[in-house]
């Protein structure tokens, strides 16, 4: 669906049910230069099972007008704008990458606005390899190719990808090519290089975290994950095995089955 | 710094598929097998409503079938691919997918005869309409665009006639008219050109042919592109409007680079089921995995016998792209800088009688209506593959008599010649040696 936010028209996927502001609101944030299709693995369950889903396309990203917004702390201002732009009051955040970024500096700023907290891929810094940095400020395809092979772990290089038929990385790398990847993908390496103060935030999150790693994850290893999970109050850590960074497709059920059980838990369903 | 993402060999052996965790097995399993347990009932809900990816019926995937799919959307470039049960259910769930009744397509005019048929007799009972351009026609395809065209389809090198569309500025027609461009890319592979870097945006094969490459098993595919934006206009209800067979699903916006197949599949599979066996499946996959080096030689082959038709006292005139007086020469080197592929067409001197001759007279070459195979293939286009064609296709498909089609095998060079010698000795005296 549509809708303004801060005078600019923003889109976010529903799942495939109609928004409905009776029931609780998960929003779900994606990664650097992707959109809201990197979700549909995890929205769709929700949006049939008791929820209001919105999975947003940051500003600049794929429907949403721009530009994007060059820092995670403004990012994560904006997302509680989305939650009043809907006429809603809380919400639960799920976030991938910079994403988890942006989620944790929506929470710390708005704390009564925030329910609960995923973290796919996350990390409390997220420094960018100075010459991928430079490569997507230039709008260089390279850097989506060479994002592509440090996001997926060995599903995404061989196959397996849940949806038969799809490819991992082909996929991912199309759905930052079809955006600006100097406005989109530069921008965004740009806010998580310039990022600091994920651990002064991470110790200000007071609701419910739960962080989803990937044992194979070059992008945040799960040691850096880890590192981030030890800070917030209350939290907790579920590992993937043989998964990379994009965890929300290549192990897309059982991140499905964790988020499921932590959210309905913690910010039940309306049945 | 380089990514270090497989390249097009090794991807040809391993993409779309990981040893199993239960018994280790190198080869892909064949999954021979209609259906799939689940887990509880809530799972099976959240297959059918596409919550989550799995297989529910073979009809609509396969575990095999998937491993095809994702290595040709590796080899192409693709987001994804579905794969069916021949070339021609490809061709047919493509059109299917991207039309509704009353609408338009603007196609080649130079393709397998099944094809034309397809567009020009049994889409019209559907009420989704042809007209046909010649492929050199760049600007012809343009001028026949209506407002109700919903994709350009066409051959990159037609066939029989092996003329070439100019694929990226097609492209450019088709996208500044909102539509997608749909190619056929069988003659190619991707080995030879991957067409979505020149503006394709759904890839089309009959993977019975070079792919699977020795003439065993049936096989097509779908192939998207990802990069074509659904949303744009109002052309493509069915991907952008909420779809009553999904609870209200609009594809484009849940699916964006992926919408097509997911259409295709959730759709087309479900409603038509021009679904393929896994053991064919697993057959293109062997094919696939030599596809770099039986390419390489039908090519070598191709050209060695370009030069010795076009030498040939026999011989009245040779279509290849790599002949440097055909028209397609310099498009060819940028569009297929591998290899201009191994299908030729030529014309013997003596016309429709002598090419019978020639025909029945050549051994180690097979006479039959296929393309693609490890052997030699000659066919009369005029009275086989294309016979079903009326006067005015046949001669919008710039189609002789005389025209013979070959298919150009990996034999020795050697044993082609001196077979096609044979061929040529009773052409020359057909009334004398024909049926010999």
């Amino acid at each position: 669906m549509k809708f303004i936010v801060n005078n600019k028209e923003v889109f976010a996927s529903t799942g495939g049910r109609p928004f409905d502001k009776q029931k609780p609101l998960i929003v779900f944030v994606h990664g650097s230069g992707l959109s809201h299709i990197t979700w549909v693995l995890q929205t769709r369950y929700f949006a049939f099972h008791g929820y209001s889903v919105l999975a947003i396309d940051l500003p600049g990203h794929g429907y949403s007008e721009g530009p994007s917004i060059t820092s995670i702390e403004e990012q994560g201002k904006w997302i509680a704008d989305v939650i009043d732009a809907v006429g809603m009051k809380e919400a639960s955040l799920v976030g991938h990458s910079q994403g988890c970024l942006i989620s944790m500096e929506c929470a710390q700023q708005f704390p009564d606005k925030i329910i609960s907290l995923g973290l796919m891929g996350g990390a409390g810094a997220i420094p960018m390899n100075p010459e991928l940095l430079e490569l997507a400020e230039k709008g260089d395809p390279k850097a989506v190719d060479l994002m592509m092979d440090w996001a997926h772990g060995p599903s995404g290089h061989f196959g397996g990808h849940p949806v038969p038929g799809l490819h991992h990385i082909n996929l991912g790398g199309s759905i930052v090519i079809n955006g600006s990847i100097k406005d989109n993908l530069g921008v965004d390496f740009r806010a998580c290089d310039n990022y600091k103060n994920g651990f002064e935030a991470a110790k200000k999150i007071k609701c419910p975290t739960i962080n989803i790693l990937g044992d194979k994850d070059r992008m945040c290893p799960v040691k850096e994950g880890k590192k981030l999970a030890e800070v917030i109050e209350n939290s907790e850590v579920e590992v993937i095995e043989n998964c990379g960074h994009m965890i929300l497709l290549e192990e897309a059920g059982k991140s499905l089955s964790i988020l499921k059980k932590f959210i309905r838990k913690n910010h039940p369903p309306q049945n | 710094m380089d990514s270090k993402t497989y390249k097009f060999d090794t991807l040809s052996l391993h993409a779309g598929y990981m040893p199993d965790k239960n018994a280790g097995s190198r080869q892909v399993p064949i999954y021979q097998t209609t259906s799939y347990l689940f887990d509880d009932v809530d799972h099976a809900a959240a297959l059918f409503n596409l919550e989550q990816g799995g297989h529910i019926y073979s009809r609509i995937s396969n575990p095999t079938v998937a491993v095809l799919e994702e290595r040709v959307s590796a080899l192409e470039g693709g987001t994804a691919a579905l794969a069916t049960s021949s070339g021609m259910s490809a061709i047919f769930l493509a059109i299917m997918t991207l039309c509704e009744t009353g609408d338009h397509v603007v196609v080649s005019s130079q393709l397998y005869g099944g094809t034309v048929n397809l567009f020009r007799l049994t889409l019209p009972k559907f009420g989704i309409n042809a007209t046909f351009v010649k492929p050199r026609d760049t600007e012809g395809f343009k001028k026949a665009i209506q407002k109700n065209t919903k994709c350009i389809f066409g051959e990159l090198v037609g066939n029989p006639g092996n003329e070439l569309m100019n694929m990226p500025e097609i492209a450019k027609i088709a996208h500044d008219a909102g539509i997608p461009l749909v190619i056929d890319s069988t003659y190619q592979t991707p080995y030879l050109c991957r067409p979505f870097e020149y503006g394709a945006d759904i890839v089309v094969h009959s993977l019975t042919k070079w792919m699977c490459g020795h003439g065993s098993s049936m096989a097509g595919i779908l192939v998207e592109g990802g990069k074509f934006d659904w949303m744009q206009n109002d052309k493509f209800p069915s991907m952008t409007k909420p779809y009553e067979g999904y609870h209200g699903l609009s594809f484009a916006e849940e699916f964006g680079p992926v919408a097509f197949t997911m259409k295709a599949r959730a759709e087309g599979m479900r409603d038509m089921g021009p679904c393929l066996s896994p053991q064919n499946a697993w057959n293109v996959l062997q094919g696939i995995e030599t596809l770099s080096v039986r390419m390489e030689k039908h090519c070598s082959n191709a050209l060695k016998m370009v030069e010795y038709l076009m030498n040939h006292e026999s011989v009245a005139w040779v279509s290849h792209p790599s002949a440097r007086d055909n028209p397609d020469y310099e498009l060819a080197k940028k569009l297929l800088p591998k290899g201009t592929g191994s299908m030729i067409a030529f014309g013997i001197k003596g016309g429709k009688e002598a090419g019978a001759a020639f025909i029945n007279n050549v051994k180690l070459s097979s006479h039959l209506a296929n393309v693609g195979d490890t052997r030699t293939l000659v066919i009369h286009p005029a009275s086989a593959t294309h016979s079903q064609m009326d006067e005015k296709t046949l001669k919008l498909a710039n189609m002789s008599q005389d025209m013979i089609r070959l298919s150009v095998g990996i034999e020795d060079i050697d044993d082609i010649k001196n077979d096609f010698e044979n061929g040529f000795r009773a052409a020359r005296k057909p009334k004398l040696v024909a049926n010999q």
